[in-house]
């Protein structure tokens, strides 16, 4: 995994299996890997991993079945869409029309 | 758990470490970082039973290394930054010597030279420097051991090598190991280093984990200037600054960039990590 973004890692890690949930490619109640292994995975200490599993798990956006391991929560997908638009309309927004400020860009030269 | 208290050596009139105290817990894979001759490898040599320590004491698990009890050394490995080219077959020296660590398990060994891409059945004194060490540093894994001390793995490997030994930490230890490696390849282990301790000449200025680091302290890597910055750094893509943390957002910590923070500031960081 690259790790470029400024945020920290265990976030990045948190939005890295978001990302697979909402491409589909994460189903309700498929497994995750366990901690140590997803650590092996993407060379990250597993104590990281274990906070982003923590945080997910918090979120309802996975659920862990105690002795066997961590898997996709039914409705994680509402969840994360409904979080994703959210973090996009109060973040990246604002960032986009910064930039079209500074490149003197109106709306609709964009969007169409 | 290891407990250093108010540790001190010197080299004859040098003195190295001086009130070094400090605990390190189990299950985590601590990175000790600090300038040349500071005394990572000193300190290193003194946890694993190799020098006494001339003040202070070290506690592990009730043990002190320096009695070398043979229930002690069976639990624990030191891998040194000098790694002996043996004139054996790797697999031989394996099977002769892993007798020693009553954990030692063959079949990781061979699976973790494998993770390396290294050929067992080569002799070790034919193998290039970074062949060698990916050698030792799978004979030290497999030993199971619950303290493994590693002084600069990751000199001497190629680049594939690095992330593969990343792979190999996280994935070859187990969960109630504690690995103590000390590096000046912060890049190379930036993501498995979890505590971070950075020792100053005589002292302990950090001992914290990543995320009291990025609750504490905030990098920004954005372009813009900001005011009251403890550190600033150029790079290709802007720069990066530290600045005491006021919010409750956890940025992504740049340790090359804490570890000149905590250069430039040490009374500062020591006492906002005061536990």
């Amino acid at each position: 995994m690259d790790f470029n973004s400024n945020k920290s890692i265990y976030l990045q890690i948190c939005d890295s299996i978001c990302e697979k949930i909402m491409s589909g490619e994460l189903g309700p109640d498929s497994r995750i890997p366990s901690v140590r292994d997803y650590g092996a995975e993407i060379g990250v200490n597993p104590n990281t991993v274990m906070r982003s599993y923590e945080k997910l798990t918090n979120d309802g956006i996975i659920y862990n079945k105690r002795g066997i391991g961590y898997f996709i929560s039914p409705d994680a997908k509402d969840i994360v869409l409904q979080r994703s638009r959210k973090e996009f309309l109060e973040e990246e927004v604002p960032r986009i029309i910064k930039k079209m400020k500074l490149l003197g860009l109106v709306p609709s030269e964009i969007f169409s | 758990m290891i407990e250093i208290n108010d540790l001190g050596f010197s080299y004859g009139q040098n003195p190295v470490l001086k009130n070094i105290s400090m605990k390190l817990e189990e299950g985590k894979i601590y990175g000790l970082l600090g300038e040349n001759g500071v005394g990572k490898t000193t300190l290193l040599t003194l946890l694993c039973g190799l020098k006494k320590p001339q003040k202070g004491c070290i506690d592990i698990d009730g043990y002190n290394p320096y009695d070398r009890k043979p229930s002690f050394l069976a639990n624990q490995y030191y891998l040194s930054d000098e790694v002996a080219a043996v004139n054996m077959k790797a697999i031989d020296y394996a099977r002769n010597y892993g007798k020693f660590w009553e954990k030692f398990d063959m079949g990781k060994f061979l699976e973790i030279m494998k993770v390396f891409e290294n050929d067992p059945e080569q002799k070790m004194n034919r193998m290039s420097c970074g062949q060698l060490k990916k050698t030792w540093i799978s004979f030290a894994l497999a030993c199971n051991t619950r303290y493994i001390f590693m002084d600069e793995p990751t000199n001497g490997l190629d680049i594939p090598s690095k992330a593969q030994f990343r792979k190999a930490v996280t994935k070859y230890t187990s969960e109630d190991s504690t690995l103590v490696i000390s590096t000046h390849q912060v890049r190379d282990l930036e993501n498995i280093i979890d505590p971070i301790i950075i020792l100053d000449r005589q002292d302990v200025l950090l001992n914290a984990t990543v995320e009291e680091i990025s609750e504490k302290l905030y990098f920004d890597y954005s372009n813009e200037k900001i005011e009251g910055a403890l550190y600033s750094e150029m790079t290709p893509g802007g720069c990066v600054q530290v600045l005491i943390n006021t919010g409750s957002e956890e940025s992504k910590v740049n340790i090359e960039a804490l570890f000149n923070t905590v250069h430039l500031h040490k009374e500062l960081v020591k006492g906002m990590f005061a536990k």
